[in-house]
């Protein structure tokens, strides 16, 4: 038991009031069956069923692949070289994206809506489109000057790149709650400004960048398209070495062997995480909502948001650009060929209208349950603080960290009793939510453990039940963060080809569907196509996470 | 090509005897009557032309419902994870890089269709399956960029390992692409595992001419590639017998001629198989299908949906096949068995050859 959560106990006790308010011991428990259940039946079970099946296809249970890869010099170069990368991809992510949080958090400006949505498109980007792109711009004649292709600075490039949205969005949905008087007061006080960014904002903000920076660790971790194109083939993770003997030995047993190693990894990392995160949760008076934001006033924070935005441009930007104007490149000059033709079904093997509407619907279908599901286990984390909450934590977080090829093969495996569900196209929503709840869990625990325990109880002392008090106190306060949540639940869904890739479904081409198979035939046509559908993907992200962001739980007035 | 001729004459032998067991295995255990629903599972980039199946269900009444799964290697694995409860009725899609594994885990029900009748023997490779259509995996040229620097297109795969084609192809890695795949084994079957040169020598003078290495097909066609919607600066790439045909299709603005061409010597014949999983309630019916397949409808929609060659020999070739492409006379084979066998070894030794 450590200090703090000693303290915090002495403090529910010394404040006698009744047992109140949803997160109060005591009440709701049953919560506690969403994520269990949840999780249970959609994670655990498929994948113990996989490995299970993948040991014993002939019959007995076998575990000589453990041996045989433990004893393997190339697993352990691959395992070593999983985490470093991760590691400083995730160093170098929260390096680049923190200023882009700060401002986007801290400053109004014209288009922020518009910027804090767009941040988004990189995580939705199949990697094979932006490969390209990257190619150019990482190579001699690119605006760098220095080859970097297959090496390991174009794979730290390419995942700060990806994941600056995670960062950005995360950490900034949190800082825009944190009331600015407090580090004003600290500069009335005497402070310089960088003390009193240090000594006050940065310890309120450490939860959400543990929870951004966890999220962004464990997507590196398995990280697989960018290593094998960008990084060259001097590296490869666990998750390369996965799908590898899954897809071309066609090894099962070695695949799944290798899939339990890297979930032990995670496992571990993911403890010790949520051992460090503990220690530095706080209460903190959360503005509920609306902004803290406001215009860039002084000639200094313009040069702050100018240079911020600026940068951002250049990083996120370049890449996108490129595929957008390669988009338009047609043969009589810049134009929309390529669009018309999508719009009119001259795009040969799949209809790009009927994939818009398939991606919309998983992305629908896989967001309600990831907020329930996500809501729900972040209630349960944040009000059993012991063991419990803490082991839910790191449970729920796993999806993240397994490989797409161990999920897809087991929701094969497993749904075929009492009802054969293997070929439902409900799998492929599901798979998406599976991935996408760690993301709710991660935006919303940190603004809710954060909520101050007087509000509920003075709530309550005022007569207010349990389910009014979550409502009137907690859900304003945590349904911006939840909404962030939903923004990446919708991201994860419109881009994923991991884990639908290893189901056996009915055929709906969702949106990264169509751009491969476009992308499978050689000819400009088929190549202008796939790259005005991928800048469709771009608008629709940001059209939808606009959406979500803009929408605030009805009836809930600013205060 | 020696071995592959002994192989069909064990398998012709082998397609009468079981001829004869299947028809008496029909008498035995009765068969589903009347229209049925055919699971048919196939890999994504299985395509037709609207109203193909269609027809298939007019004619015959069953109604076909199409499962898509990942690719030809995953779909092999799910039909092994999902053995004795099969997800479907029919598979298409399994190729011969992928088929040693799939026969060895018994997936299959055995059917010899009477429309094999007009497929060449060279496609035939087991009672099991059914081939439905090939694919060869060849070298393509960008014919301006090469023109550009005064040279004549490769003959032979040797003639890639000259200093004049120094730094010119792109290949791909055969641990992560399918076509990467398929030209390693071409240059295992062209150079052999023994004697003065083999396929190790050949890919480690490759590396020294500088052959660039990509991960997947779309990166080394489209980002190191010269010719055609190629975007990079290299004139030499393994790719599809297809694809020029394919340049023409989807130019923009439509062309006269090909762009790229490809070059016959050193090609690796990629089958895609149907076969029956076994365990299947409806097994009379997937007979039907598997016989539509063959049928010259559905082999005649295979080229322009599919990008792949019809095994039928009756079938007709729609014209930009006949015109860019050819078919190369004596493409590269190794047993599936072989294959199945050495695969992951194969890949660590060029591994170790070309990337190290």
């Amino acid at each position: 038991m450590d200090r703090g959560r000693n303290l915090l106990k002495s403090e529910v006790l010394k404040s006698g009031v009744p047992k109140s308010g949803i997160l109060k011991s005591g009440a709701g428990r049953w919560l506690l069956v969403v994520p269990v259940l949840f999780f249970g039946l959609f994670f655990l079970y498929p994948l113990v069923r996989v490995v299970m099946r993948s040991l014993s296809l002939d019959g007995s249970l076998d575990l000589s692949p453990f041996l045989e890869i433990l004893t393997k010099g190339s697993l352990r170069r691959a395992a070593w070289f999983t985490v470093w990368q991760a590691a400083a991809s995730t160093l170098a992510t929260l390096v680049f994206a923190l200023p882009g949080a700060y401002v986007l958090a801290r400053y109004s400006f014209f288009g922020r809506r518009l910027v804090r949505a767009a941040v988004t498109v990189p995580f939705v980007l199949p990697t094979v489109v932006v490969g390209a792109a990257y190619l150019a711009l990482l190579g001699p004649g690119g605006p760098l000057g220095v080859d970097l292709r297959q090496t390991v600075w174009a794979i730290l490039i390419a995942h700060v790149f990806f994941n600056y949205a995670v960062v950005v969005r995360m950490v900034g949905s949190f800082w825009e709650l944190i009331d600015p008087k407090l580090e004003e007061a600290a500069r009335v006080l005497g402070a310089a400004r960088l003390r009193a960014f240090l000594n006050v904002t940065l310890p309120l903000l450490l939860p959400p960048i543990a929870a951004a920076a966890s999220i962004v660790f464990l997507f590196t971790f398995t990280s697989f398209g960018v290593v094998l194109i960008l990084g060259g083939f001097g590296y490869a993770t666990i998750e390369v070495a996965v799908w590898r003997e899954a897809v071309i030995n066609l090894d099962l047993a070695a695949s799944a062997a290798l899939a339990v190693v890297q979930l032990a990894g995670v496992g571990a990392a993911l403890w010790a995480y949520t051992r460090l995160q503990q220690r530095y949760a706080r209460r903190l008076p959360l503005r509920p909502s609306g902004s803290a934001a406001r215009r860039p006033r002084t000639p200094r924070q313009y040069l702050v948001v100018g240079a911020v935005l600026a940068s951002m441009l250049i990083y996120l930007g370049a890449p996108i650009a490129a595929l957008v104007w390669r988009s338009l490149d047609t043969a009589a000059g810049l134009g929309p060929d390529h669009y018309t033709a999508l719009v009119r079904g001259g795009a040969p093997f799949v209809d790009p209208g009927e994939a818009v509407v398939n991606s919309l619907w998983f992305a629908v279908a896989a967001v309600v349950p990831a907020l329930a599901v996500g809501l729900a286990s972040a209630v349960v984390i944040v009000r059993r603080p012991g063991r419990l909450g803490a082991r839910l934590d790191t449970l729920l977080m796993l999806p993240l960290g397994t490989s797409a090829v161990t999920i897809g093969f087991g929701f094969l495996v497993a749904f075929d009793w009492p009802v054969d569900l293997r070929t439902s196209l409900w799998l492929i929503p599901l798979a998406h939510s599976v991935v996408a709840v760690p993301f709710v869990i991660r935006t919303v625990v940190p603004v809710l453990r954060s909520v101050q325990p007087r509000l509920r109880e003075a709530a309550a002392v005022l007569g207010a039940s349990p389910r009014r008090v979550f409502r009137e106190i907690e859900l304003p306060i945590i349904s911006r963060a939840a909404l962030v949540g939903a923004g990446f639940a919708a991201a994860v869904s419109l881009g994923e080809f991991g884990a639908t890739a290893f189901l056996v479904r009915p055929d709906r081409p969702t949106i990264p569907n169509a751009i491969f198979r476009l992308l499978g035939q050689p000819g400009a046509a088929t190549l202008g196509q796939a790259l005005a559908l991928s800048t469709v993907l771009m608008i629709l992200t940001t059209m939808i996470i606009m959406a979500i962001d803009r929408y605030r739980v009805a009836g809930l007035g600013e205060f | 090509m020696r071995m592959r001729r002994s192989r069909i004459t064990r398998i012709g032998a082998a397609a009468a005897a079981v001829a004869v067991l299947v028809a008496g295995c029909g008498a035995g255990t009765p068969e589903e009557e009347g229209p049925q629903t055919i699971r048919l599972v196939t890999h994504d980039s299985f395509n037709l032309s609207e109203g193909t199946l269609e027809r298939f269900e007019a004619a015959t009444g069953h109604t076909v419902e199409h499962l898509a799964s990942g690719d030809a290697g995953a779909m092999v694995n799910q039909a092994v994870l999902t053995k004795g409860n099969p997800i479907g009725d029919v598979m298409f899609g399994v190729d011969n890089t992928f088929l040693g594994r799939a026969l060895e885990e018994g997936l299959f029900e055995e059917y010899v269709s009477p429309y094999l009748a007009d497929v060449p023997d060279d496609l035939k490779l087991d009672t099991r399956v059914t081939p439905i259509d090939f694919g060869d995996v060849c070298l393509n040229y960008d014919i301006a960029g090469l023109a550009d620097l005064g040279l004549p297109p490769p003959s032979t795969l040797r003639d890639l390992t000259r200093p004049e084609y120094a730094g010119l192809l792109v290949v791909e890695h055969p641990g992560t692409s399918s076509p990467g795949l398929a030209f390693l084994l071409s240059t295992v079957a062209v150079f052999g595992e023994e004697g003065g040169y083999t396929w190790r020598d050949y890919w480690a003078d490759l590396a020294a001419n500088d052959v660039l290495v990509s991960a997947g097909w779309e990166d080394a066609y489209y980002g190191s590639f010269s010719g055609g919607s190629g975007g990079g600066d290299r004139p030499i790439v393994v790719s599809y017998a297809s694809s020029p045909p394919a340049e023409v299709i989807f130019a923009d603005p439509p062309v006269a001629e090909a762009p790229t061409a490809v070059v016959p010597a050193g090609c690796f014949r990629q089958i895609e198989f149907a076969g029956i999983l076994a365990g299947t309630p409806v097994p009379k019916a997937a007979r039907q299908l598997i016989d539509f397949m063959l049928g010259l409808e559905f082999q005649e929609d295979i080229p322009l949906n599919m990008f792949v060659f019809p095994a039928n020999e009756k079938a007709e070739l729609p014209e930009e096949f006949v015109r860019y492409t050819e078919i190369p006379d004596d493409p590269a084979g190794l047993p599936p068995e072989e294959i199945d066998a050495n695969r992951s070894r194969w890949i660590d030794e060029w591994t170790e050859a070309v990337i190290s």
